[in-house]
């Protein structure tokens, strides 16, 4: 393990759970579905009592997800929303958070229908503006709840920034890490205390495992999430566990092709006359641009824009072929989500409004298909859209 | 499953029920089993008519056939699958908000009473736990900010029985909600909801799974308004059962009418032994005739149940036994197709106070043995080396 964490993450990536079992050396760690653990001897234990509590194949994925993200502990979740859960547990009646005011729906949901009536209330802003920031801090304030970039209108925030600013009040430092994975970004070496993932999307990477993952930073921070991790008990099977890993393993060549083909494609649309806005913080245009760069090696391959008329949306979802319309993202396979009536429709509709989420916005999570294919998919279907609502105009 | 499916198999036997349950047979191809539908999310054909099913989270094909097999079972209007029992109970509780209050009972499981005492209080949700088997007792707890009841019967790890429509028929003039774990029994003897009971929930872990290689658990609504209330806390919270584990469940759940019948047969053989024996202080199992509260029992369930605890005479005893116990796994956990010997003390129940433990009755002596498929008389003649011996 020590020396593992020197090699090159590509390395660590491609070995996980491998190498790891003692008694067999099968390359890959098998899957222990049991629940229940032999005491060797009362008040012994092999370090396995319960299969809540952990688990071997489990543990292996925990230990590899802590590794990846330099922090300390990891901790497996039935899907991202039970690890956020998970975190939010930490806090009680009377509590206060800073949360990106461009976030996840599911987010939004658990903190104003759930949380709320547990007396935990949440401020949301801009989190790369630190006047902002100070100006809804309140003495109750106990975190701050980064997303970079941001879902669906990629929004960059400087890590650093707020997690020296967080620190500076004793705030814990919540980042979502879900969009760039550890591959291209470490939150925790920039300062994070908690790093959260849905894990279902690109760790996974093939639309098939619901799971979500925790990292933490510091001794007692670890011992607190260990202890809610097992009291609520929303945690990832052993087969769950295992499939994530398998994922985990292609993680650095599916990153690299995502990043290349939503790139590409971007540029594109750039270009296209049925196209407004493109939002890609690798287009040296994006206001994020040099904090990405900054902080990030890399880009992720999901990016939203805006055709320039809302009534091309359903005629365009109808037409593509090669792309499911679908939600979730970060998958093998192409997906376009309409966010305004999929992920962020439990969110208000002037929050909406305020960061741009509105009827002409499409959230593209580009596959690693090959990128001439997907253009020639999102092209005709793009024509075909014009051409319905242009009235069959022909050129 | 269909409505009409659902209605048909309502009318059935509850071990045909067990294997006839409306989605046995795959529709599609025709399978014999539920496939497993390891897809997280589902393309929408038509962006104004999106699927059943959109994203894993909020509906797997899979995990809806599990859910709606426990919900036929018990004989509730919705059924929901979760990650494990705790995932269950704890996505329960979220139905209630800071400033409420719940009558708990007192010998509810340890991971339970952690959950309640040390997360949900930081919520301000207030709890006070009483003696379930003295309904004056009950009584006792109400407040106007009281909004549920939680039972458990029998109770874990002394037997303990509650009368279930006792607590119902009150809590129901109240309008409080009541909720039942029940694992120990399981549909095959004990239907809560048909007693009254708003919802029941389970750790799947055990007797419904049976072959302690699966962790779940699961609810089931009485009512469609509160299992819209479950199905959006469930989506909301994300505390949900995978694909995988789903099938698992399924498959042991086919054969619970089977295991059941043959357990609790080796459990009263077990405990009717026990209660021979001079040197065991005191045997708790709902079998025996002078069992508290059976006639209660006898009246709300079809059978006794495939756990007994014994209590051996002192801590040092009940350590030098599952020391030396062979067959059963020396573990926590039961339910299981091998049987499993427990230690409440330093096990199940070890997060709750020594003191609170003991006046609960969980005893340093006491043992639990959840007894599996072995042959009964293979498991008394291991019991009796070790006793023998200690």
């Amino acid at each position: 393990m020590e020396d593992n964490n020197k090699l090159k993450i590509e390395s660590r990536l491609a070995q996980i759970g491998s190498i790891n079992e003692p008694v067999t050396g099968a390359i890959n760690f098998p899957i222990y579905q049991s629940t229940a653990f032999r005491h060797p001897k009362l008040g012994q234990s092999t370090g396995f009592d319960y299969i809540r509590t952990t688990n071997p194949t489990r543990k292996v994925l925990e230990e590899a997800a802590a590794a990846l993200e330099s922090g300390d502990a990891g901790f497996a979740c039935s899907s991202g929303m039970a690890a956020l859960q998970t975190i939010f547990a930490m806090f009680g009646q009377g509590d206060h958070l800073i949360v990106s005011l461009d976030l996840y729906g599911g987010t939004y949901r658990l903190l104003e229908r759930i949380l709320s009536r547990f007396g935990v209330t949440a401020s949301y802003v801009d989190t790369n503006d630190l006047a902002a920031l100070e100006k809804v801090r309140q003495p109750n304030t106990k975190a701050v709840f980064i997303e970079t970039p941001t879902n669906p209108l990629m929004m960059i925030t400087d890590v650093e920034a707020v997690a020296s600013w967080a620190k500076s009040y004793n705030l814990l430092t919540i980042v979502d890490n879900t969009l760039l994975t550890p591959f291209f970004q470490r939150p925790i070496e920039l300062g994070a205390d908690i790093i959260i993932h849905s894990a279902t999307k690109y760790l996974g990477g093939h639309n098939d495992v619901l799971a979500g993952l925790i990292i933490t930073k510091g001794e007692a921070l670890s011992a607190e999430m260990a202890f809610l991790h097992n009291s609520i008990g929303a945690v990832l099977s052993p087969s769950d566990s295992y499939q994530l890993m398998k994922g985990m393993k292609t993680l650095a060549l599916r990153m690299e092709r995502h990043e290349y083909n939503a790139l590409t494609i971007a540029k594109y649309l750039l270009e296209h006359p049925a196209v407004g806005e493109v939002y890609h913080p690798g287009l040296s245009d994006h206001p994020g641009y040099e904090v990405q760069n900054k902080q990030s090696t890399g880009n992720t391959g999901i990016f939203s824009f805006k055709v320039k008329d809302a009534r091309y949306v359903e005629p365009l979802l109808r037409h593509i072929k090669l792309i499911a319309f679908a939600e979730s993202l970060g998958g093998v396979e192409s997906l376009m989500t309409y966010p305004a009536v999929q992920t962020h429709a439990d969110i208000p509709l002037e929050i909406r409004d305020a960061v741009g989420v509105d009827d002409r916005l499409l959230r593209f999570s580009v596959g690693i298909e090959h990128a001439d294919d997907l253009i020639a998919d999102l092209g005709n279907a793009l024509t075909a859209a014009q051409q319905e609502v242009e009235g069959g105009v022909h050129s | 499953m269909s409505e009409s499916n659902n209605k048909q198999n309502s009318e059935l036997k509850f071990d045909t029920k067990l294997l006839h349950f409306g989605d046995e047979i795959d529709k599609t191809t025709g399978a014999s089993s539920v496939p497993i539908y390891q897809a997280s999310t589902f393309h929408h054909f038509d962006i104004f008519n999106p699927p059943q099913h959109d994203y894993s989270r909020s509906g797997n094909p899979t995990r809806q056939a599990l859910e709606d097999y426990i919900t036929l079972l018990e004989g509730g209007a919705r059924g929901f699958a979760y990650s494990s029992g705790m995932a269950a109970i704890s996505s329960v509780f979220m139905m209630f908000s800071a400033g409420d209050h719940m009558i708990v009972t007192e010998d509810v499981y340890g991971g339970t009473y952690r959950l309640l005492t040390s997360i949900l209080s930081r919520m301000q949700i207030e709890t006070t736990f009483v003696d379930m088997t003295n309904i004056d007792e009950v009584k006792a707890a109400l407040k106007p900010n009281t909004k549920a009841v939680y039972m458990e019967t029998p109770s874990n790890p002394t037997l303990r029985i509650t009368d279930i429509a006792a607590v119902t028929d009150w809590s129901k003039e109240h309008d409080l909600i009541t909720i039942l774990d029940n694992t120990f029994m399981t549909p095959y003897y004990q239907r809560p909801i048909e007693l009254g009971v708003d919802i029941v929930v389970h750790s799947a872990t055990k007797f419904l799974g049976g072959h302690s290689d699966v962790l779940a658990g699961l609810a089931v609504a009485r009512t469609e308004s509160l299992g819209v209330q479950l199905k959006q806390l469930q989506n909301g919270l994300g505390t949900v059962l995978g694909a995988q584990e789903s099938w698992l469940l399924m498959r042991g759940m086919k054969t619970l009418g089977a295991r059941m019948a043959h357990s609790e047969r080796s459990t009263a053989r077990l405990a009717a032994w026990l209660n021979e024996r001079s040197d065991i202080t005191a045997v708790f199992y709902p079998g025996l005739e002078d069992h508290p509260g059976r006639e209660a029992h006898e009246r709300q369930s079809t059978g006794y149940g495939a756990v007994v605890s014994f209590d051996v005479g002192s801590g040092d005893r009940a350590k030098a036994v599952l020391n030396r116990v062979k067959l059963p796994i020396v573990a926590v956990s039961l339910g299981a197709v091998e049987s499993i010997l427990s230690y409440p003390a330093m096990m199940s129940h070890a997060a709750m106070p020594a003191e609170v433990r003991h006046d609960r009755g969980i005893t340093d002596g006491l043992l639990r043995f959840s007894v599996g498929l072995e042959d009964i008389e293979d498991l008394i003649v291991d019991l009796e080396q070790a006793l023998q011996e200690s």
